[in-house]
């Protein structure tokens, strides 16, 4: 009976927002678009999810969708997502489209203040003009939040704001997705969706130290907030080069598939997302990411015997009840950790937080299962946890650099500060 | 100051299984329902990791997934005449506390009850004349068929995953299953478990001897399964820690690994923990349920209107809750009226212990899991002839060793010393030879007259309540069976090679400080008509049609299996019949 509750507090606050649309600036925008069409809406909708708007705009446990107040952590601090329901005067409600649009693709305020790149202009830049305005019209019909944000907290010297136009000439790259010729139509649409609304990159591609994109790098792999997001790349061990266009479809769609498991930033991710994307545009991406190519391959040394052997020991003791002897898994619950590129990323973190934390893997509607791993932080000491992850990293075939106590000493002081 | 909630449609008090399957199907209805929990939430990674859910002082000895005496307990007495005294400590039977109640901590023997055991006194009148039975066994009809129930058995089966050999597919009988069983509409939706050395030892023997041996069927699975609701169990690894323990692994079913991950999802449900339910509300009439009245951590109480109720908390708990509300007439033994506390019954548990010869006989006893085992069905309930016995009942008999704990598992042959050198020689030598099955002869436990629920008229709990009272005593037709069906069991261990055989049969007086197992049943008994039962063929109370009543609260009398696939199938049952009849046209199901 909620549901239909909800359903119907929906349907209500869209006919609000459109009657106040009808009185504010009537139903065609300068473009000659139909900003209360159903199909201008819908579209707008679905490139919100697509671009994984509510994950930042959204307070998580707020109630309040798009109405701001989350802190993006950043390595510079924290900046919290503005308000963009349609609230006239903590929202967006009175900008313009031409000011939406700006603020979208160029990383511009509605005062021209240079925005930070925690909201993702450098990817929604490629975005159309057109489907720009399909997202504003879908959040012109979402119920509008009276609600301020003070947006600014960084500290000195990047609460500058101006010293923005310096990083945006020297690494902002503005204008629309241009299709590569002698590319199919579905790499270009992967391309697209990638490389602008599900702006991928922003986690997984490496980035300098004014936090920027490297962009010889792209999807190749990078650390933020405490996990690593993996090389997405066709890399064959650390990327999804073992992985089938169905795999990756079905790990965006489920969060999980034959082999691997989503977790971390990556659940959100899925459940705001990803799984509400059409197989068709999960597809795109997936053959767009197998299109991208991997690392130079350069054997990583040699891990210690002793190590390895005293790994093998913890690793049958305490992991190969779920992961099985062999690392296979078991598909659907236990992750493969045989094969897998989540263990054999170049940096742990993402392991390290996992053996050390514990961590519950993504529910979603259709693989509903979310089952967790356990928190090993306090029966294991950092070198016994290096000894069973160096071992995982390169038994079975896997190959990846040995993990260090010192490296687990470093994950588990951060992860101190860190909340779930 | 009592706060008034805003209504439900919905309130389910108690979230183990019963409380999870009609959450889950009122939900899929639509209906925004709301669970009321007594003890804490519990997530497996969190309650019992695979880092030191094997923890036998812990979970086995110290108790930790069961409820404490200390926030509610019942007293006890053997018969009338005594004074009944509160239990402190945990004994007979265990009880489960936090979200997924006992469907945690069991060890996931999922049986299905013979056809004969729902109709059993016109089954037994029929076959052996109205005399047969004892003046004071009270045993009755439950309403309901095995036909009727058969979809929800297999649906419970299908949902939990579990792991068995069909011995009847739609009447045809099938090599290596129980041929005894009543007709299933499809095979288990997993093959049975892999049987260990002495398991598989018992099946040679039990085969030897003309028996028809076939795998216990089994909650915990022989593979990887994913549910019709789409949630994915493991596989089993037969680390013997079962019952009393979660499992670390999300190989045994139960809500947490079969259902809660779905309910969870959904934005129509919601959970309260560590919320007690003081009383069910009834309107003036006191033929309508309100809502429920419960207090939580921090001593709020708070009144929790609802359209419907159900009770979904552990039997004798679900009695109590009845008593204290005023719902229905308690039952009084002296004149045998009143429908609330009676029937009260358990389970009769005995075994035969095996000691063989080291030298040749390795069991690896730890290697094991809850629902293990090979066991025969030829003296379960009627299917052998009790003419010439002198009593009713029956059980299977299995080698079903879930375990070889070390704490647990220091059987000696009679006559070893208790401590010393010597004991400890002897434990080093019959540790991996001995055979030690407590739940070797696993049968019935009829109802008597003189097995009841009351309220205890001198303890109460920390609301000022009055605790539960359990007045009840082994017959000597349970007694007599014990005896038998023992010396039938031992014959097997006997034929398997044993060195020697230590007989155990059941003895009265009935020890509550004697684990047995958790399968107590009764008090609210389901039935054709008012004046035999509580509650009618659904599980809807005679009395207040707005209160289903779930669970082995239910039970005329209890079978010779393990409960929970019985207690499962008429959850589905009765939440059927709430979905396609009740919501329809709310009131009496049946009309007395």
């Amino acid at each position: 009976m909620r549901r239909n509750a909800s359903t119907l507090s929906r349907l209500s606050s869209v006919l609000v927002a459109g009657a106040a649309a009808v009185v504010c600036a009537g139903a065609a925008s300068a473009d000659g678009i139909d900003n209360q069409s159903f199909n201008q809406v819908e579209r707008g909708h679905y490139l919100a999810v697509a671009g994984d708007c509510a994950a930042c705009h959204t307070l998580p446990g707020s109630g309040h969708d798009f109405s701001g107040g989350r802190p993006i952590e950043t390595p510079f601090g924290n900046v919290i997502a503005p308000n963009i329901t349609p609230d006239p005067t903590t929202g967006i409600g009175a900008w313009t489209d031409d000011e939406f649009v700006n603020a979208l693709t160029k990383g511009r305020g509605r005062d021209g203040t240079r925005l930070y790149p925690a909201m993702p202009y450098t990817y929604y830049t490629r975005l159309t003009r057109d489907d720009a305005l399909a997202i504003r019209a879908y959040l012109n019909t979402v119920p509008a939040v009276h609600h301020a944000v003070q947006a600014d907290r960084l500290p000195f010297p990047f609460d500058i704001r101006a010293a923005m136009a310096l990083w945006d000439m020297m690494f902002f790259k503005s204008g629309a997705f241009q299709p590569v010729a002698g590319k199919s139509a579905e790499w270009n649409r992967g391309a697209y969706l990638a490389q602008g609304p599900a702006h991928c990159g922003m986690c997984h591609t490496p980035k300098n130290f004014l936090g920027a994109d490297k962009t010889g790098q792209a999807l190749q792999g990078y650390a933020l907030q405490g996990w690593f997001a993996p090389n997405i790349t066709n890399d064959r061990r650390r990327g999804l080069g073992s992985w089938s266009v169905d795999d990756i479809v079905a790990y965006l769609k489920t969060g999980h598939n034959r082999t691997g498991a989503a977790t971390g930033p990556m659940s959100e991710t899925l459940n705001l997302s990803t799984s509400h994307m059409s197989d068709g545009d999960l597809k795109a991406i997936a053959a767009y990411l197998k299109d991208a190519p991997g690392q130079q391959e350069s054997a990583p040394p040699a891990p210690d015997q002793k190590t390895m052997a005293a790994g093998k020991e913890i690793y049958v003791d305490e992991c190969s009840g779920c992961h099985t002897r062999d690392g296979k898994g078991i598909a659907g619950i236990f992750p493969a950790l045989s094969g897998s590129p989540a263990v054999q990323q170049t940096d742990p973190t993402s392991l390290l937080h996992v053996v050390l934390r514990g961590a519950r893997s993504a529910g979603t509607a259709t693989a509903p299962t979310a089952p967790a791993m356990p928190a090993f932080a306090w029966l294991l000491n950092d070198d016994q946890v290096a000894a069973v992850v160096t071992y995982i990293r390169n038994a079975w075939g896997n190959a990846a650099p040995p993990v260090s106590g010192d490296a687990v000493r470093k994950t588990r002081d951060d992860l101190v500060e860190r909340s779930d | 100051m009592v706060q008034k909630l805003p209504r439900k449609d919905v309130a389910i008090v108690g979230l183990g299984w019963t409380g999870s399957i009609l959450a889950n199907e009122l939900t899929d209805e639509g209906l925004d329902v709301v669970a009321i929990e007594r003890g804490p939430w519990r997530d497996t990674a969190t309650d019992f990791p695979i880092s030191y859910a094997q923890d036998e002082l812990r979970y086995r000895l110290q108790h930790e997934l069961f409820l404490r005496p200390s926030q509610i307990s019942v007293t006890f007495r053997n018969n009338a005449r005594q004074t009944a005294l509160p239990v402190r400590n945990w004994g007979a039977f265990m009880l489960g506390n936090g979200v997924g109640g006992a469907g945690i901590h069991w060890n996931a023997e999922t049986w299905r009850f013979l056809p004969s055991d729902f109709v059993l006194r016109s089954h037994l009148t029929q076959r052996y004349g109205a005399n047969f039975l004892p003046q004071d066994m009270t045993i009755q009809d439950w309403g309901v068929t095995f036909d009727d129930l058969e979809p929800h058995y297999d649906a419970f089966e299908y949902l939990c995953g579990t792991s068995g050999r069909a011995g009847n597919l739609k009447g045809a009988i099938q090599e290596g299953g129980n041929p005894f069983e009543g007709p299933r509409s499809r095979a288990y939706p997993t093959p049975p478990q892999k049987q260990g050395f002495g398991h598989a030892l018992f099946a040679k023997a039990a085969q030897e001897l003309g028996y028809k041996p076939f795998p216990q069927p089994s909650g915990n699975l022989s593979q990887s399964y994913t549910n019709p609701l789409g949630v994915t169990l493991g596989q089993c690894t037969y680390c013997g820690f079962c019952e009393w323990f979660g499992c670390a692994n999300y190989s045994k079913a139960s809500p947490q690994t079969t259902i809660l991950p779905v309910l969870t999802r959904k934005s129509n449900f919601e959970a309260r923990t560590e919320c007690e339910v003081t009383r069910v509300n009834l309107d003036r009439s006191r033929k309508m349920a309100t809502g429920v009245t419960y207090v939580n951590g921090s001593g709020e109480e708070f009144e929790q209107p609802a359209d419907l109720v159900i009770l979904c908390g552990f039997q004798l708990f679900n009695v109590q809750l009845l008593l204290l509300s005023g719902v229905g007439t308690p039952y009084d033994p002296n004149t045998g009226r009143g429908q609330i506390g009676r029937n009260f019954t358990h389970q009769t548990l005995s075994t035969a212990l095996g000691f063989f010869d080291k030298d040749k006989f390795n069991f690896n006893p730890f290697v094991a899991s809850g629902a293990i085992g090979m066991c025969i069905d030829e003296f379960n309930g009627d299917n052998f002839d009790h003419g010439p016995l002198g009593f009713v009942g029956g059980g299977y008999l299995g080698q079903v060793q879930t375990n070889g704990r070390p704490i647990e598992n220091m059987e000696l042959p009679p006559g070893t010393p208790a401590w010393g050198t010597q004991w400890k020689q002897a434990l080093r030598d019959n540790y991996l030879s001995t055979l030690n099955c407590g739940a070797g002869v696993h049968a019935s436990f009829y109802s008597y007259r003189d097995n009841y629920i009351d309220l205890d008229p001198t303890y109460k709990d920390r609301f000022g309540r009055p605790l539960a009272r359990l007045t009840i005593d082994f017959h000597d037709n349970e007694l007599k069976m014990s005896a038998w069906l023992t010396d039938k069991y031992a014959e097997i261990v006997k034929q398997m090679g044993a060195r020697q055989v230590v007989e155990k049969p059941r003895k009265g007086p009935y020890d509550v400080t004697q684990y047995q197992t958790s399968h107590i049943n009764g008090g609210a008994i389901m039935g054709d008509n008012p004046g035999n039962s509580a509650l009618n063929r659904y599980l809807q109370s005679w009395d207040v049609p707005n209160l289903f009543v779930q669970g082995a609260t239910a039970f005329p009398q209890n079978a010779g299996y393990n409960p929970t696939g019985t207690v499962g199938a008429l959850a589905l049952w009765s939440a059927a019949a709430i979905r396609s009849q009740y919501l329809k046209n709310p009131g009496p199901l049946v009309h007395a």
